[in-house]
């Protein structure tokens, strides 16, 4: 599962904004071109905790809240880790992504190859996605297939405690630029609410998640119920249901979407013959459709019912809780998707 | 500039009526939340930005304009939208989320959007300046005597959008004002040590217009500053720019530790309310009697009542409604 062996090292329980945080610091202690900078990510810690007590044990050289000036502060990122820093980056919420992607879907993500391979850029772009709590349409939107469209950075997006410390560890690491996509909902800040299975044992010492490496998190014969971040746990909680009902789910974490494990999604299916795929954000032009055309491409003469997608519809999120609640990917639904796919034989 | 005295009476009611607003809000949106604060419960989920201190940057500003001039604002709105006369039981029954709120609960507390009054607001910083500038041109092209304002906080000074906003707004020498509510906080990030001047107004200079600093939080003296402002707007003069120092007697949001506000600063916030500080200098001078004083109070109260009675008792929207509006 993990890269690195971890066996017999001390492990705490922690929730993903902890370890995000203990990801950071040891990698900070190891080495002193690692920097970390951002809106309120100094005194406070990050909005999301994910930066807590970063401030106090490396100063303000190093840990830097910057203004509101998004273009600059993720301009100036690529512009240190092409004189051999290594930022990590944080932008609040993806949301804002509007005010600053020329810097980086047009450099972060570009000046490797623009450079023929001179100047890569090992940057780590922290950013907060989803919602679920009330907060509208322009702080909860999750753009997987946004970022994931643009070619030249990596994409992560971690499901619990234990991933998130070693994705983050292996996005620092690596000489590209990876967007790392924390859940809202996931996070383990009280108030935001905890998803239970985020919160798992973590190892005290770095070690890493191979970027680019899915999880088979549950076994099964039945049908492939794929997931990452939030909707991991809808499936986990599908495939529950459904074994009342008889039927065996596989439950796959994919954990990065760029690059994509095909490998294990088509194994999966190749076993199973039947794929739900369950993504938070939007339906249309997303990683929903991209995963089911992987699959129609690398395993059609398995499929034994057509792959269905459960997403969020093609509308801007709302506020008001009777309507943003609905929207959002739930287990009835998964349930509902996978028994009509077993219907078919 | 001597201001009148249904101006100040104007001015007193619209922050006493803001005030109260929010004490509701406040209240409300506890509920459910308590003992463990949960963004996610309650009759008012997400996040709530409160503008209790900041009252006379609205009714110094919006004191003079009318419906049909334009108003943007911002993440932190109420006291603005109240100050421009958006319809208060709509507002209350959007931040409600209820499906007779001003846009049917999609938008909520950061987008409240009231076409009758053209007032707007949005949760990303500096998002509505470039707006303020097309609406101000808008107004001028159609040949009458409209304006805009776009209200931002001191952080958004230092957001890309502001600087190509101000330039564009002054190449076009269109009647815009743009008006900065100077809390000293972004978050938890100061003005000192995010901002390169100590007073946003200098930045004016850049980009040919004038700037204008306004001290101590008054809603006279913010009054006469947006005076002159306004005037120029609406007279083809083009835009300025004001900083208004103003305080943030609440968090961030609401939930807010605060943690990184210093003992002295939280200290001395009950004695920086501007409201009372301009009841009773009204009072001084003759200005306000005790009975204006408590009809003010009791028809605040009384809006404010009735708006949260009809937010309460509203429905809440179907999920079919999600669907609706996304186009035109
Ligand atoms: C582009 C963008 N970056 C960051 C944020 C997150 N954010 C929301 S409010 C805020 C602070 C704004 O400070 P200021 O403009 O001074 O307004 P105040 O909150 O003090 O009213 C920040 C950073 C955002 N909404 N949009």
């Amino acid at each position: 599962m993990t890269a690195q062996a971890t066996q017999g090292t001390a492990s705490q329980r922690l929730t993903i904004a902890r370890s995000m945080a203990t990801a950071i610091a040891g990698e900070m202690r190891a080495d002193e071109r690692v920097v970390v900078m951002g809106e309120d990510i100094a005194a406070l810690g990050g909005v999301f905790g994910n930066c807590q007590g970063l401030l106090d044990e490396f100063g303000a050289e190093r840990v830097r809240d910057t203004p509101i000036s998004e273009t600059a502060f993720i301009g100036a990122a690529v512009g240190m880790a092409s004189v051999g820093l290594r930022p990590i980056v944080e932008l609040m919420f993806v949301d804002f992504f509007g005010v600053c992607m020329d810097a980086i879907y047009n450099l972060a993500a570009k000046n490797c190859y623009f450079s023929g391979g001179q100047t890569p850029i090992p940057m780590v772009l922290m950013t907060s996605v989803g919602g679920g709590y009330g907060d509208a349409g322009q702080h909860s939107q999750c753009l997987y297939g946004t970022f994931a469209h643009l070619p030249g950075m990596k994409v992560v997006v971690p499901s619990d405690a234990y991933d998130a410390k070693g994705l983050l560890v292996a996005a620092i690491r690596d000489p590209n630029p990876v967007v790392f996509m924390y859940h809202k909902a996931l996070q383990g800040m009280g108030w935001l609410g905890t998803e239970k299975g985020t919160v798992v044992d973590v190892p005290d010492d770095s070690y890493t998640v191979d970027l680019g490496k899915a999880a088979i998190k549950r076994p099964g014969s039945d049908v492939s119920l794929v997931g990452f971040g939030r909707t991991l746990h809808v499936a986990l909680a599908a495939a529950d249901a459904l074994a009342m009902e008889g039927v065996s789910a596989e439950v796959i974490d994919l954990r990065s979407l760029v690059p994509l494990d095909k490998e294990t999604l088509l194994g999966s299916v190749q076993k199973t013959g039947r794929m739900v795929v369950i993504d938070d954000d939007y339906l249309s032009f997303g990683v929903s459709g991209e995963l089911i055309a992987t699959v129609c491409d690398g395993a059609f003469s398995s499929l034994r019912a057509a792959p269905a997608r459960i997403a969020h519809p093609d509308v801007p999120i709302p506020f008001s809780p009777s309507l943003e609640r609905p929207l959002l990917p739930n287990v009835e639904q998964v349930v509902a998707a996978a028994r009509q796919q077993m219907e078919t034989r | 500039m001597a201001i009148e005295k249904d101006v100040h009476h104007w001015m007193l009611r619209k922050m006493l009526l803001s005030r109260r607003f929010e004490e509701a809000i406040k209240a409300a949106y506890m509920e459910g939340k308590s003992p463990r604060f949960n963004m996610a419960d309650g009759p008012i989920p997400g996040e709530m930005h409160l503008s209790n201190g900041q009252e006379p940057c609205a009714v110094g500003v919006c004191a003079h304009l009318t419906d049909h001039d334009v108003v943007t604002a911002t993440h932190r709105p109420h006291h603005i939208a109240i100050a421009k006369g958006v319809d208060l039981k709509g507002m209350a029954a959007e931040i409600f989320g209820k499906t007779t709120g001003l846009s049917g609960g999609r938008g909520g507390h950061m987008h409240l959007f009231d076409q009758a009054v053209n007032f707007s607001c949005s949760g990303i910083i500096g998002e509505g300046m470039g707006p303020a500038v097309g609406a101000a041109l808008g107004r001028r092209l159609a040949g009458d005597e409209g304006i805009a304002v776009s209200f931002i906080g001191e952080g958004a000074a230092n957001q890309g959008a502001f600087h190509e906003s101000l330039n564009l707004a002054a190449v076009w020498n269109v009647g815009v004002v743009f008006v900065i509510e100077d809390n000293a906080w972004g978050i938890s990030v100061s003005k000192r040590s995010s901002t390169a001047v100590a007073s946003n107004a200098e930045r004016a200079v850049a980009y040919g217009m004038p700037g204008v600093r306004v001290e101590g939080n008054d809603p006279e003296a913010i009054y006469s500053a947006a005076g002159e402002a306004v005037e120029r707007a609406r007279s083809g003069g083009g835009p300025s720019l004001l900083e208004l120092s103003t305080v943030r007697l609440e968090g961030h949001f609401m939930g807010d530790a605060e943690q990184y506000r210093p003992r002295e600063e939280m200290d001395g916030l009950s004695q920086n309310d501007p409201i009372p500080r301009y009841s009773e200098s009204l009072a001084e001078r003759g200005l306000l009697s005790a009975e204006d004083q408590e009809n003010m109070e009791r028809e605040a109260q009384d809006a404010v009542d009735e708006a949260m009675a009809y937010a309460r008792e509203s429905a809440l929207p179907e999920v079919h409604e999600a669907y609706q509006c996304v186009f035109a």
